[in-house]
């Protein structure tokens, strides 16, 4: 077989092995119980409890949370644009960037704030170092709300019946030190030793092989790009993310950051089975977001290994597969794989450009994340997934003629209807947003590099992405414009929210309800049979949602090549 | 019979038909938001027609429009007729009980002739033998058999008598023997047929909290395609793909679950339909589904698990007396005992008891203090009655009471018999044994009640002993022994507080508030008014073992309502096949490839799509009436069965279904 392909089957399966141990431990974490890591991290949390005054002991319901959650949110939303706008005249600053204007300022913020890491500047000319280190701090502090909410939900199905479901800043300051700094900082040091740079100073001169003088860009990349895959962030120092020689220097490299993006979200999964002490549930989980996975995954390394068919006919040589806008130290299977990757788990760093894979690559890139829950970004995903489970549960109840249950919890009508507008708001976003787009060509279609089908995907992807949290662009899109800065801007609001509130609510308001114990009559949810069913939920609601627009884009372009 | 039934279908069918076009009221649909969608399709498509006809071109022609127009008008009918020929088949239900309570003179207390129709609650009249009961009640005195054939058809006469459990008759029933004094407990129009009627016409008919989380779901489906239909415009104009109007109100219609859609009240009404067909009249709809999820099933032992009363099996004559002695003393015993125990020990023994030549016997009844009767007759004086009696009577009279007897009565406690033991002249003679016969098929009927998941609970005044030997060879998985009515309430709140679901069946005044405290209380038609008004539904039949047939249809209600919202969401993979290649296929000549049926135009594709999606409502209306079978295979099987058939099936049946129609449609294109 393929070299390419062993190393990625190898780098997958040592990621797996990997996250079942993480997620033990991150489970023995919110759990409250003794870990290794106690005697260097108990003393740092104690600090800051101290300085912020919180008691980690106090109970919260969900609404107390979700209050929580979306109040310091808030507060890094106006530091942010405070450090941004300003920018040009604060230290850490050698290159001299300039501030950004509002609308930039307003779109990068939000972008980071929720994890998206949607990005409408260029890092080398963009920001400076003063914000990037707080673009940095959002990149672990949107990973932590993330996980903090997971836990909260976690909490709800962990006890019989529960109004309090611990503290929240515990959750989010237990995440961000103990889960995601350690693994930040072991990343960060391998891709060190790779040759990413780690500094402060200014761009640096060189003068290439042709004679040219060029100023090469550099600064504290090697900590930055850490924590943009690890916290599923995926907004890179530089502009061409990690297809920049600097933020992903060689193979090894590449391999790390992938592994390091799929690490966190595939722990969770697992450590959602420990903390309540059902693994096989989780197990039900794990498989059924990796078949979903897998589905997208192999036909994209299939379609990118084979090539571009119009180019082959005009007799280029396509031995290497479609090589346009990928990175010849990565190769065309690896960036493939790293297409679904990174679009499956809402990290959207990109080692190729999204906008040179074949149409039906592009396609899976799309539709990985207009179903944004196999596997998902940090904590959010397994929020994402839990909303079909509803779905699946809700539905799969009345085939067998009991009223829904999930873990000895009754779903009715109220959290049938808040599953149904968390369900909604995706689809919703992406399409109205998508179809103001094209309804104004002024705004969305007059910024587009491409015309036709390809260019219709351009826009879908835009706000796919921004839907999804995602952060990844199919590019050749001129998106650095007030109408995209404000439009996705309010995207990404609404989708991340809502859909971390929706889920932590139902879990909440099912904590509350009486426990119905399990007999024989009960519906299993840790079978295969429920699986498939959670599965074909998910492809169907994705599919018929977005079939027609998917239609008019990849897929004509498709239809159109051959 | 049969006879009368067909002619009341095609009655039933014409009636369902003009029912059909008065639910086209805008007004009435609104309640059912996925078909009140379609109706404005429809409405949306006739404006269209119209408009094509003063001259406008751009929509394509006059008859293909119209056709969509119709087919859209037939798709609504469609859905109505599903819902009002379920409310048909309720009401004939309904009627053909009300019949029996048609206009009968009622005899007031004061000798006053009245229409039962003029009886107000609280009215007191009288029936004597041959007297049609004119209104619900209850017996305030007298006792009278009653035939109560008409309700329960049941042709044994039974008996009803003043205060305990047996006081409640039934309007429409008819009094065979004796006289008795009726109060009347309902107004007029409130009893619970009259209820029940009510709830199948719709008018008072309240959506199920399952009902209302379903109806949240389709409508939620029904949100997501009016976004992608109406996103779909700017998307196609940009790709310079002009859609008609005609082919949007398609591909809309066809996505939003319609099926389901059109069927989900009619499934709700079958489902009472068809309690009320197993003679259950159910006081909510409500209640029915909740039977479907009951965890825990309470029920009487007499009656229910054992054939009424116990039977004599056995003489055991205790050392030194012969059996001939024994048996002779328990028929003696037992000469003017009326109670089924008494009888059934005549019956063992095969000896006529006047074949005995006795002189000026007395006979003593049972009385709660001596726990024991008999008989006195010329220098003899029999008894029989509890071991603890006798043996007072034994040792009293400084008698032995002999150890063989105590084994042999332990013995049969064991076994869960009952012994009654006989003594001669305060000589003990040995032991009678009762046994409780077991219904035949009880054990299986239990044994599909634990594969359903629920857990069956004998209730039984015996002691402890007998309670667990029967419990046992029933196969009952837990059991209440010497049960007090509080008893009864206290493990229903115990099994509750554990979050299980409990139904129960009951008929005493004293079952009343377990009945109440149940989640699903089925009253005996016969028990007293107080049941029924605490239970909250109520078996015409007085059939304990009623309650399994509740379960079942509440499983299958849900069960329908499920498999059809499978399937119609399945539909839809089709029906995009069909629809969007024919969408763009002539601006986009490429995308050929995606219509795999090879549909043979864009205006067949969307026709063949329109017409499966108008007919397979009416394919599905008999299934959605007789409810998806519910087979106790646990819930894992249950749900792989119903995913193949009717998940897989729903992707795979139109397929077949649109080509076929496509076949047809393009003959005439």
């Amino acid at each position: 077989m393929n070299t390419e392909i062993i190393a990625i089957i190898v780098m997958f399966l040592g990621t797996i092995a990997l996250a079942i141990p993480l997620g033990k431990y991150i489970a023995q974490v919110f759990a409250g119980n003794k870990t290794i890591f106690d005697p260097v991290f108990n003393p740092i949390e104690r600090l800051f409890y101290k300085l912020t005054g919180i008691d980690p002991k106090v109970e919260m319901s969900w609404k107390q949370h979700m209050a929580a959650m979306l109040t310091i949110n808030m507060i890094w939303f106006l530091l942010g644009m405070l450090v941004l706008m300003t920018q040009g005249v604060l230290p850490l600053n050698p290159d001299q960037n300039p501030s950004m204007t509002a609308d930039l300022a307003f779109n990068t913020v939000i972008s980071f704030v929720v994890n998206c890491n949607l990005q409408h500047y260029s890092g080398e000319t963009g920001v400076s170092y003063l914000g990037q280190y707080w673009l940095m701090f959002l990149q672990f502090v949107s990973a932590g709300t993330g996980m903090a909410a997971a836990v909260t939900l976690f909490r709800a199905f962990r006890d019989k019946t529960a109004i309090d479901l611990g503290n929240f800043y515990e959750y989010f300051i237990k995440s961000c030190t103990r889960i995601l700094l350690p693994l930040s900082f072991a990343v960060a040091i391998v891709l060190a030793f790779q040759g990413t740079p780690m500094t402060f100073e200014g761009k640096d001169t060189i003068v290439n092989l042709q004679g040219d003088t060029v100023q090469v860009s550099r600064g504290p990349a090697a900590a930055f790009v850490a924590i943009k895959h690890i916290g599923t962030n995926g907004g890179g120092f530089f502009g061409t993310n990690s297809a920049h020689p600097f933020e992903n220097p060689t193979y090894l490299s590449n391999m790390v950051e992938m592994a390091a993006q799929m690490i966190v979200p595939f722990a969770m999964i697992f450590a959602f089975g420990y903390f309540i002490k059902r693994r096989k549930l989780s197990w039900m989980m794990f498989a059924v977001m990796t078949v979903g996975f897998l589905m997208l995954a192999i036909p994209n390394i299939k379609m990118e290994m084979e090539g571009n068919p119009a180019l082959t006919s005009m007799g280029i040589d396509q031995s290497l597969g479609a090589m346009e806008g990928k990175e010849i130290r990565i190769g065309a299977a690896t960036s493939g794989f790293w297409s679904i990757v990174t679009t499956v788990i809402s990290t959207g760093s990109v080692n190729s450009m999204h906008d040179s894979s074949m149409p039906l690559s592009g396609m899976n890139e799309l539709l990985a994340m207009m179903i944004n829950s196999f596997y998902g970004g940090a904590g959010v995903g397994i929020l994402n997934f839990f909303i079909f489970i509803i779905l699946a549960v809700f539905i799969s109840g009345l085939m067998v003629g009991r009223t829904p249950e999930f873990l000895g919890k009754k779903i009715e009508a109220r959290e049938m209807k808040i599953a149904m507008i968390i369900a909604l708001i995706h689809p919703f976003l992406i399409l109205i947003s998508a179809g103001l787009a094209t309804a104004f060509p002024a705004q969305g279609a007059s910024t587009l590099n491409n015309p036709g089908f390809h260019g219709f995907s351009e826009i879908l992807y835009e706000y796919t992405s921004s839907s999804a949290n995602n952060g990844s662009g199919f590019e050749g899109l001129g998106d650095n414009t007030p109408w995209w800065n404000i439009s996705t801007g309010i995207v990404l609001i609404l989708s991340r929210f809502l859909p971390i509130i929706g889920p932590v609510a139902i879990a909440g308001l099912l904590a509350k309800k009486k426990f119905i114990p399990e007999g024989e009559g009960t519906l299993q949810t840790d079978t295969a049979t429920f699986g498939i069913l959670v599965f074909t939920v998910i492809i169907i609601v994705a599919a018929l949602s977005f079939f027609p627009a998917l239609t008019l884009g990849p897929i004509a372009e498709y239809f159109s090549m051959r | 019979m049969n006879k009368n039934q067909s002619l009341f279908q095609s009655d039933m069918l014409l009636q369902a038909c003009k029912q059909s076009f008065v639910k086209l009221n805008p007004k009435l649909m609104f309640r059912n938001p996925v078909m009140f969608t379609v109706e404005i399709g429809t409405f949306v498509m006739m404006l269209v027609s119209l408009w094509i006809l003063t001259g406008e071109s751009s929509q394509g022609s006059f008859g293909y429009n119209f056709t969509i127009f119709l087919i859209l008008l037939l798709t609504l009918l469609f859905a109505n007729f599903a819902e009002a020929i379920a409310e048909a088949r309720g009401k004939a239900q309904a009627d053909s009980l009300r019949k029996t309570r048609e206009e009968t003179p009622a005899k007031l207390a004061d000798g006053k002739m009245i229409s039962s129709s003029q009886l107000v609650k609280g009215d007191v009249f009288i029936c004597e033998a041959g007297d049609i009961i004119p209104s619900d009640g209850e017996i305030i005195s007298g006792l009278a058999t009653i035939d109560e054939s008409a309700i329960t058809g049941e042709s044994a006469p039974v008996i009803r008598e003043a205060g305990g459990d047996k006081s409640s008759v039934t309007g429409g029933t008819k009094v065979l023997s004796d006289k008795i004094q009726v109060k009347v407990t309902t107004e007029p129009g409130e009893s619970f047929l009259d209820k029940m009627i009510a709830l199948v016409e719709g008018a008072s008919r309240q959506k199920t909290p399952n009902e209302i989380a379903l109806t949240i779901l389709l409508a939620g489906f029904t949100l997501v395609f009016i976004i992608v239909t109406v996103t779909l415009k700017p998307f196609a104009d940009y790709a310079q793909a002009p859609i008609t109007i005609a082919a949007f109100i398609s591909l809309f219609i066809c996505l939003i679950p319609t099926t389901i859609g059109g069927l989900l009240s009619a499934i709700g009404i079958a489902g009472m339909d068809r309690a009320l067909r197993a003679n259950v009249i159910t006081k909510s709809g409500k209640a029915v589904e909740t039977a479907g999820d009951i965890d825990v099933l309470l029920l009487d032992k007499t009656g229910t698990i054992t054939i009424g009363n116990r039977k004599a099996t056995h003489f055991y004559p205790t050392k030194g007396i012969a059996e001939e002695q024994l048996i002779k003393a328990a028929v003696l015993s037992s000469m003017s005992d009326e109670t089924p125990e008494g009888k059934s020990i005549i019956e063992l023994a095969g000896v006529n008891p006047l074949a005995y030549p006795i002189n000026a016997p007395v006979f003593i009844k049972f009385t709660a203090e001596t726990r024991s009767s008999g008989i006195d007759f010329d220098q003899t004086r029999i008894r029989k009655g509890a071991t603890d009696a006798i043996r007072n009577i034994v040792t009293q009279a400084g008698n032995v009471f002999p150890v063989d007897i105590t084994d042999q009565v332990t013995k049969i406690s064991q076994n869960g018999g009952t012994p009654l033991v006989v003594c001669e002249n305060e000589i003990a003679l040995g032991v009678i044994e009762l046994q409780d016969v077991i219904k035949p098929g009880i054990q299986e009927r239990f044994e599909r009640l634990r594969k359903m998941g629920i857990k069956t609970v004998m209730v039984t005044g015996d002691n402890p002993l007998t309670a667990k030997y029967i419990a046992e060879k029933a196969g009952v998985d837990d059991f209440i022994a010497e049960a007090k009515p509080e008893d009864k309430m206290n493990y229903i709140k115990m099994e509750q507080a554990n979050g299980r679901l409990v139904a129960m069946m009951g008929d005493g005044t004293n079952d009343a508030p377990a009945l109440a405290q149940a989640d699903v209380g089925v009253a005996m038609n016969s028990g007293t008014q107080a049941a029924k008004e605490a239970g909250n539904m109520v078996d015409l039949d007085n059939d304990p073992t009623k309650l399994i047939e509740v379960v079942e249809i509440g499983k299958q209600l849900l069960m329908t309502r499920g498999t059809l919202t499978t399937f119609s969401i399945a539909n839809d993979v089709a029906k995009y096949f069909a629809i969007i290649p024919a969408l763009f296929i002539t601006a986009i000549p490429a995308l050929q490839g995606l219509n795999i049926m090879q549909l043979d135009s864009p205006e067949s594709a969307i026709l063949s799509a329109v017409i499966f999606n108008a007919l397979i409502i009416p394919f599905l209306i008999p299934l959605a009436l007789k409810g998806v079978a519910y087979k106790p295979i646990g819930a894992s099987a249950l749900l792989r069965r119903n995913l193949l058939i009717f998940g897989v099936g729903g992707i795979l049946v139109p397929f077949v279904g649109i080509k076929l129609i496509d076949l047809i449609v393009s003959l005439f294109i």
